[in-house]
């Protein structure tokens, strides 16, 4: 069974996301994602300054399998990548909620941190898909 | 339909198998990480569970010309205890199957055929016995492993039955013992040196115990692909088909041409195809940018005309991304594949990409 640690938020499309004391949201994807996706090879991330509206595609991970896109899931600015994932994308499985986090956006738009699913949600959400 | 279970198939799933269809069976993709399983093929010992392909038993007095007329490899070449490598051609010169014949005895040979292809070849090879002297026996009481890496044999040896033991350590490349149902092969699927042990089912789960009591690591088909992908060895289906030839598929070395008079299926239109040269080739690509190689993708280069990859990954072993792809026949040295819609870098070489555990590339 995947790990959903209650104190995320999560999107419907397997992204995580955690708000830092700075007031800035580590994003990356879970660990049901990871577990779906099997040993990652190649992570694709964007430009520090770059925005995004949310659920705009903005970094790529591929695995052994397949490529998937990772959506941004608020909108905002990137104001900081792991570039740890260009020479080890394996961290993705090895610690999807910790060194595997993918990117930092500063948000744009406050309420819609509120509008994604806790952890629960998600949980029941990934039950129904399997 | 029912997914059809081999005889490891509760063993798979008690040893944690992450298990998926293929070509109708519920097999292992992999244990937990497959590039791990990857690594410890090339650097130790792996095995593979491979009974859903297709085992099937060829005796008679008129087996060895049969299969000189079915095969374009020829079978003549074997003497008793010795495997070939060979396809299996429709009238066109396309590819139906490629295969491991082994010549059991004088008359007697065995055919590992693949699992998604098994309805269609046994449909082929029943239609051609008409009036042959030739006895088909498909062998579903058999389970087969195949036990790969560079410390597969001697990790194996101990763990065959007593009768096989030293007749194994002896075996040299593409040879094969029996001894009762058992047979051991010095053939493989990875670019490794290993064994590929076929055996009655109801052995298998207690052999496949023994190995990894032994050290040898389960693996799944993922970890299969990828490795046969980096020792340049064709996947059916994906790297060829009924609709390319053998001299398409980098596989014109399987060819037997010698001697002339041999009237094998598919041989006129090979013939002309040799003479006129293929249009189209297979090569290996080693993608010179950061990103993975996938099937489908196209190919375009500055000779003109384009091609498609046929099987691409990333090479775990290599720490790139290679694929095999079948292109213009003029084109050399360098492509570009169109991955997610940018054109990128790549070098055209011919495989293998790794060879007992070295990257040539």
């Amino acid at each position: 069974m995947s790990e959903t640690p209650v104190e995320l938020k999560y999107v419907k499309s397997h992204e995580w996301v955690r708000q830092e004391d700075d007031g800035s949201l580590t994003v990356g994807i879970t660990d049901h994602a990871q577990a779906l996706l099997g040993d990652l090879v190649f992570v694709e991330l964007p430009q520090v300054g770059r925005s995004y509206t949310a659920g705009q595609e903005c970094a790529v991970v591929e695995s052994v399998k397949a490529a998937s896109d990772v959506y941004s899931p608020v909108s905002g600015e990137v104001v900081a990548v792991n570039d740890a994932l260009a020479d080890t994308p394996e961290l993705i499985n090895q610690s999807p909620y910790g060194d595997g986090w993918l990117l930092r956006l500063r948000p744009s738009e406050s309420t819609e941190l509120e509008a994604l699913l806790d952890a629960e949600a998600y949980a029941a959400q990934m039950a129904e898909e399997s | 339909m029912t997914a059809q279970k081999t005889p490891l198939h509760a063993t798979h799933v008690a040893m944690g198998g992450r298990m998926v269809d293929f070509a109708g069976w519920d097999m292992p993709l992999h244990y937990g990480s497959q590039v791990q399983e990857h690594h410890a093929v090339r650097n130790a010992a792996g095995m593979f569970d491979v009974s859903h392909m297709s085992i099937v038993d060829l005796s008679g007095a008129g087996a060895e010309a049969w299969l000189r007329r079915l095969l374009a490899n020829d079978v003549a070449r074997l003497p008793p205890g010795k495997a070939l490598y060979t396809c299996m051609l429709n009238e066109d010169g396309g590819v139906l199957d490629d295969l491991i014949v082994y010549r059991l005895g004088h008359s007697e040979y065995r055919l590992v055929l693949n699992a998604a292809t098994r309805a269609e070849d046994l449909g082929w090879l029943e239609r051609h016995l008409v009036g042959a002297d030739v006895e088909l026996k498909p062998r579903v009481d058999l389970a087969m492993l195949a036990v790969q890496g560079p410390e597969a044999r001697e990790r194996s040896y101990e763990r065959l039955p007593a009768a096989l033991r030293a007749a194994a350590e002896a075996l040299k490349p593409f040879h094969a013992v029996q001894s009762g149902r058992w047979l051991v092969a010095r053939t493989g699927y990875t670019g490794e040196d290993g064994y590929e042990l076929m055996l009655p089912g109801a052995e298998a789960p207690a052999l496949w115990s023994r190995l990894a009591v032994a050290g040898v690591a389960p693996c799944g088909l993922g970890a299969r692909d990828t490795l046969r992908l980096e020792a340049g060895l064709n996947l059916y289906g994906a790297d060829m088909d009924e609709h390319t030839t053998p001299l398409e598929s980098n596989l014109g070395w399987t060819v037997a041409w010698d001697p002339a008079s041999r009237a094998f299926i598919g041989r006129e239109v090979l013939e002309a195809q040799r003479t006129t040269g293929p249009e189209r080739k297979l090569v290996g690509l080693v993608l010179e940018a950061r990103g993975v190689l996938r099937a489908h993708q196209a190919v375009r280069s500055a000779e003109g005309g384009l091609g498609e990859v046929t099987s691409g990954g990333f090479g775990p072993t290599l720490g790139k991304s290679v694929a095999l792809a079948r292109i213009p026949a003029a084109v050399q040295n360098r492509c570009e594949v169109e991955i997610r819609d940018r054109w990128l870098p790549a070098r055209i070489v011919a495989p293998p990409f790794v060879r007992h555990g070295t990257p040539r590339v």
